[in-house]
């Protein structure tokens, strides 16, 4: 039986610093129905169907440019796919 | 006549950059012919109709790769340098939390050098552009991480046993065949195999399970730089995930004929990736004073959730099934840690790490950790152990155990359903006959006989009198091993070492 792509989770693990909080914040106020779990040194958010990024986010937060390249600084892992990784917004689901 | 002011020119958009400076470069040849230039992707059977459907949406060039991967280094040097200074090592939980970064030194950065070499060559040998620059990134990235590995962990050498030849342990010392052949097996596979052993069932599948929890786990233990190094190495890592993914996800997609070829792959590579950290298992659980999650919960979150119902959902589409014996690896993993570990325990004397008896507050956590299983091995195998202990010895199998043929892990696995059941499976070819620790084991032995007899057993090899001689300490010294390095953990130099370090800080308080 297939389950619907939007309804399966995907998520990402980011290192928990200072640096990362807007991030965190941007990623926070930009998807709905986050799961968030804390562990030592890193946080995971979690979310049904897709996780999006938006620069224009995480710049209003961070108070200075910030490229979307700048996610590999924070990222550990992640589940799903990168289905769009753009200079203004990045998008991970699952495609099928 | 007015010329219209020039108007500046636009910048280029993310993808554009990407595509000028990746696909763009590439050229037809037309002196020498196709398979001339890239003579290795043939003979494999994977069929490629179109290189340029290969995307990376990481849209990397070489200019960001350097600005990011710079950035990265000057960070962890960083930390580096402030443990060092600091006298970091002694704000660790314990001493013997050390044993995990040994069995990590001697397992691993070579290995990161072996995925080096093989993305190179992939960087040069895949048809592509855009695969040849992803491997090219992933190349790189794996040479750092062999060094930085290294640099993070020379600081500890200074302090504590079980380091110092990593380099020599790697090629000759049982326990590091277990790596070694999995990265060989790898390495003289074709390019495709390559790319879904390595990029997608070791990468993309398995490899949260080995970095994630267990940096985590340094993290929780004071171990500042193991904790930097593993997460600057795992922000490589998602790119990687990402290759490894779009490999499979290519192949699927070029041709329905590579369809069997990959799910073949797949079903080899996840059960020899999943044996391989077992060895993981048993140092998340017994090794981390401080643990940060059980194996079980971690494979939970990082397998069962993700992979198998995200990832595997996905690949439906395309005809994959999950891997054939994903379901033994799950019905162990209330197991797993403990075989392995008891396993670790009795050899010790013969390794370049100690071990000890979970003490009181790892039993309870143990318990709670695992109420179903916990009581079983520790009846059958700990209390014994510790009954041993207090009466003035210690534990170590005097024999040589069996080593299954293709994992080649000491048989201490079970019969799924009977923790207390050892298995065995055996093959003949030509006469001779070789043995398995599972079904997994034996059936990726049994369809490529010719190359998995031709395994480097470090069992047989000390019957051969390929290892120094016949007796331990003959092996011992053929290994490189010193005292210290190995055997029991509680009265270790390790351990006196840090009890005295600790005495002595606080009488000076």
């Amino acid at each position: 039986m297939t389950v619907a792509a939007g309804s399966r989770p995907v998520g990402i693990d980011l290192q928990e610093n200072e640096e990362n909080r807007a991030l965190v914040e941007a990623i926070e106020a930009d998807n709905d129905d986050l799961t968030i779990r804390h562990m030592p040194g890193l946080i995971r958010l979690t979310k049904n169907g897709s996780l999006v990024i938006n620069q224009a986010s995480v710049e209003a937060r961070l108070g200075r440019p910030w490229e979307t390249h700048e996610l590999q600084m924070a990222i550990v892992t992640y589940f799903g796919e990168f289905v769009e990784w753009d200079d203004d917004q990045i998008v991970i689901a699952w495609n099928h | 006549m007015t010329v219209p002011a020039q108007k500046p020119a636009r910048k280029l958009s993310m993808k554009q950059r990407y595509t000028a400076l990746t696909h763009d470069l590439d050229w037809t040849p037309t002196y020498v012919t196709e398979e001339q230039i890239f003579p290795y992707t043939g003979f494999e059977g994977i069929k490629v109709h179109d290189w340029s459907k290969w995307e990376d949406p990481f849209r990397l060039t070489v200019e960001a790769y350097n600005k990011y991967q710079a950035e990265k280094d000057r960070r962890l040097y960083a930390v580096l340098d402030g443990f060092a200074q600091s006298q970091g090592q002694l704000g660790l939980t314990e001493a013997r939390y050390m044993n995990a970064m040994k069995i990590f030194i001697q397992g691993i950065p070579i290995h990161e050098y072996d995925a080096h070499r093989m993305f190179s060559n992939c960087a040069r040998y895949l048809n592509g552009p855009g695969a040849r620059f992803a491997a090219l990134c992933q190349s790189m990235d794996e040479l750092r991480h062999a060094q930085t590995e290294i640099h993070t962990l020379s600081h500890y050498n200074k302090y504590f046993d079980g380091m110092h030849d990593w380099h020599k342990w790697s090629d000759r010392v049982w326990y590091l065949s277990v790596p070694k052949s999995f990265f060989e097996d790898a390495m003289t596979a074709g390019p495709f195999e390559w790319l879904i052993a390595i990029g997608f069932s070791f990468e993309y599948l398995l490899t949260n399970l080995l970095f994630v929890p267990f940096m985590s786990g340094a993290a929780f233990n004071g171990d500042l730089p193991t904790m930097t190094f593993g997460f600057s190495a795992q922000s490589d890592e998602s790119r990687h995930m990402t290759l490894g993914l779009e490999a499979i996800k290519f192949m699927l997609e070029q041709d329905e004929a590579n369809l069997p070829i990959v799910q073949g792959w797949l079903d080899k590579w996840f059960w020899r990736g999943y044996r391989l950290i077992a060895l993981v298992a048993g140092m998340m659980d017994y090794m981390l004073p401080k643990r940060v999650m059980s194996w079980k919960e971690a494979f939970e979150l990082y397998f069962e959730e993700q992979m198998m119902n995200g990832l595997f959902k996905d690949l439906e589409y395309y005809g994959i099934k999950p891997p054939r014996d994903v379901q033994w690896a799950i019905d162990e993993k209330e197991i797993l840690s403990h075989q392995v570990y008891w396993v670790l325990y009795q050899y010790s004397h013969a390794a370049a790490f100690q071990t000890t008896i979970p003490n009181e507050e790892d039993q309870k956590w143990l318990m709670e950790a695992y109420p179903d299983t916990w009581p079983v091995f520790k009846a059958a195998v700990w209390d014994k152990a510790q009954r041993v202990m207090d009466s003035g010895g210690r534990y170590f199998n005097p024999g040589l155990p069996q080593l299954c043929t293709v994992c080649q892990i000491p048989m201490g696995f079970t019969e799924p359903g009977n923790p207390l059941q050892q298995c065995q499976r055996q093959s003949v070819y030509e006469g001779e006959r070789y043995d398995f620790c599972s079904d997994g084991c034996q059936s990726i032995f049994d369809n490529e006989p010719v190359k998995y007899r031709q395994s480097w057993l470090p069992v047989h090899q000390i019957f051969q009198g390929n290892c120094g001689g016949p007796t331990l300490p003959d092996v011992a010294a053929w290994y490189g091993l010193q005292p210290g390095d190995g055997a029991e953990y509680l009265g270790s130099p390790d351990n006196l070492n840090w009890l005295a370090w600790h005495g002595q800080a606080v009488k000076e308080a």
